[in-house]
C-alpha cells in the first residue's frame, strides 16, 4: 500500500495543527491582531527549518527515496494572481479562521458543519477553474 | 505523560512538525500543499466537464487525498483520545478582551472553548452570521487559494522555505486580506 506512507504524514500534520491550536478561529483572530507569538512562532519556525530542508534537497546533499534529485518548480513569476487571490484567501482566512488543512483535520471530529465547509471550499474551487480566463494573473 | 501530551503543544513543537511534514513530502517526491486537493476533488466529481482548469490526470494526486485523509483520522483521534474534556483555547487575556469588547463574545479569560459558537453544530449555518462565516468564508478561502496558487501550507510554508518571491507576495496579500477582515469587516459579521 504506497498510500499509508501519505496517510502517516497526514496523520503527522492532523495531530499537530490540533494540539497546537491552530485550527482554532481563536488563535487566527489573535494572529491578525497581534496579540500573540504563538501562531508567528509555528509559521516562522516552520519556514526557517524549512529553509534549510529545501536547500539540503535542492543542493543535491539529500536525494529522495529512491535515490532520484529532488527537483522543486519555480513560482510562474506573474504578479497580479499573489496579491489579489492572496487578498481573498486573506478575506476568508480572517473571517472563517480556518484555512484548508485545518477543514480536514476539523471533518474527522464528526462536526458537520466542517463538511459543509468543506462543500464551501469545494464551490470556490469551481468558481476558480470557471472564471479562470476572465480574471487577471 | 498523558496530561503532558493533552495541553497546548508549545509553537515550537508543531513549528518543527510542519518541516518534518515538509521534509517527508520532499523525500517522498511530492510537495506539501494542502489546497490542492480541492481541486482535485473537484476533478474526481466532473468538474473537468465545466472548466479544463480541472481536466488534468488527478488521479495522479491520489497520494495528496491520502494525506488528507491522514488529517481526517488525526482528528477523531485526537478529539477522541488526547484532547482535553473540555478543550480550551489558551488565548491570550489581550484577545478576550478584544472579543468581549467589539466583536460581540462573552468570555472568560482561561476557559474559551477551542471552537467558537458558531461552529459547534451544522444548524449554525441556517442562521445570517454562520452562514457568512461558513459558505461565504469557505468560497473566499476556496478561490483565494487556487487564484494565489496555493494556501498557507503551499505557498507560506513550501513557498517561502524555497525562497519563492511569488509565495511571499501571496502570503502578504494573506496579511492585507486578514487584516482588513478582522480589523474593519467582522465585527459587523460577529455582532449580528
Amino acid at each position: 500500500m504506497k498510500s499509508i506512507k501519505f496517510i502517516i504524514v497526514g496523520f503527522l500534520f492532523g495531530i499537530t495543527m490540533y494540539m497546537t491550536e491552530a485550527l482554532s478561529w481563536f488563535r487566527i483572530f489573535e494572529m491578525f491582531k497581534f496579540q500573540a507569538f504563538h501562531m508567528y512562532g509555528i509559521i516562522g519556525l516552520g519556514i526557517a527549518i524549512g529553509i534549510v530542508i529545501t536547500w539540503l534537497y535542492k543542493s543535491g546533499k539529500i536525494k529522495d527515496i529512491d535515490g532520484n534529485p529532488v527537483i522543486i518548480n519555480d513560482k510562474a513569476k506573474t504578479y497580479p494572481r499573489y496579491i489579489i487571490g492572496g487578498i481573498i484567501f486573506g478575506l476568508g482566512w480572517g473571517l472563517s479562521g480556518l484555512c484548508p488543512g485545518m477543514v480536514f483535520i476539523l471533518i474527522g471530529t464528526g462536526n458537520l458543519v466542517f463538511v459543509i465547509f468543506l462543500v464551501a471550499l469545494l464551490i470556490g474551487t469551481f468558481l476558480y477553474g470557471a472564471l479562470r480566463t476572465k480574471i487577471p494573473h | 505523560m498523558m496530561e503532558f501530551i493533552s495541553q497546548t503543544w508549545p509553537w515550537y513543537v508543531s513549528g518543527t512538525a510542519v518541516a518534518m511534514v515538509l521534509f517527508f513530502l520532499l523525500w517522498f517526491g511530492k510537495e506539501f500543499g494542502t489546497s490542492a486537493n480541492l481541486r482535485v476533488i473537484v476533478a474526481a466529481l466532473g468538474g473537468g466537464k465545466f472548466s479544463d482548469f480541472f481536466d488534468f490526470p488527478w488521479k495522479t494526486q491520489m497520494w495528496n487525498l491520502a494525506f488528507a485523509l491522514g488529517a481526517v483520522v488525526a482528528g477523531y483521534v485526537t478529539m477522541n483520545f488526547i484532547a482535553p474534556t473540555p478543550h480550551l483555547a489558551d488565548i491570550s487575556q489581550a484577545t478576550v478582551d478584544t472579543l468581549n469588547a467589539d466583536y460581540g463574545f462573552n468570555l472568560t479569560y482561561g476557559e474559551v472553548p477551542i471552537l467558537p459558537e458558531f461552529y459547534k453544530s451544522w444548524e449554525s449555518v441556517l442562521t445570517l452570521k454562520g452562514f457568512i462565516i461558513i459558505v461565504i468564508g469557505g468560497i473566499l478561502v476556496g478561490f483565494g487559494a487556487r487564484y494565489a496558487g496555493g494556501c498557507t501550507s503551499g505557498m507560506a510554508i513550501s513557498g517561502i522555505a524555497n525562497l519563492q518571491l511569488p509565495s511571499l507576495v501571496a502570503v502578504i496579500g494573506f496579511f492585507i486580506g486578514g487584516l482588513v477582515m478582522v480589523n474593519y469587516i467582522l465585527p459587523y459579521i460577529t455582532n449580528l
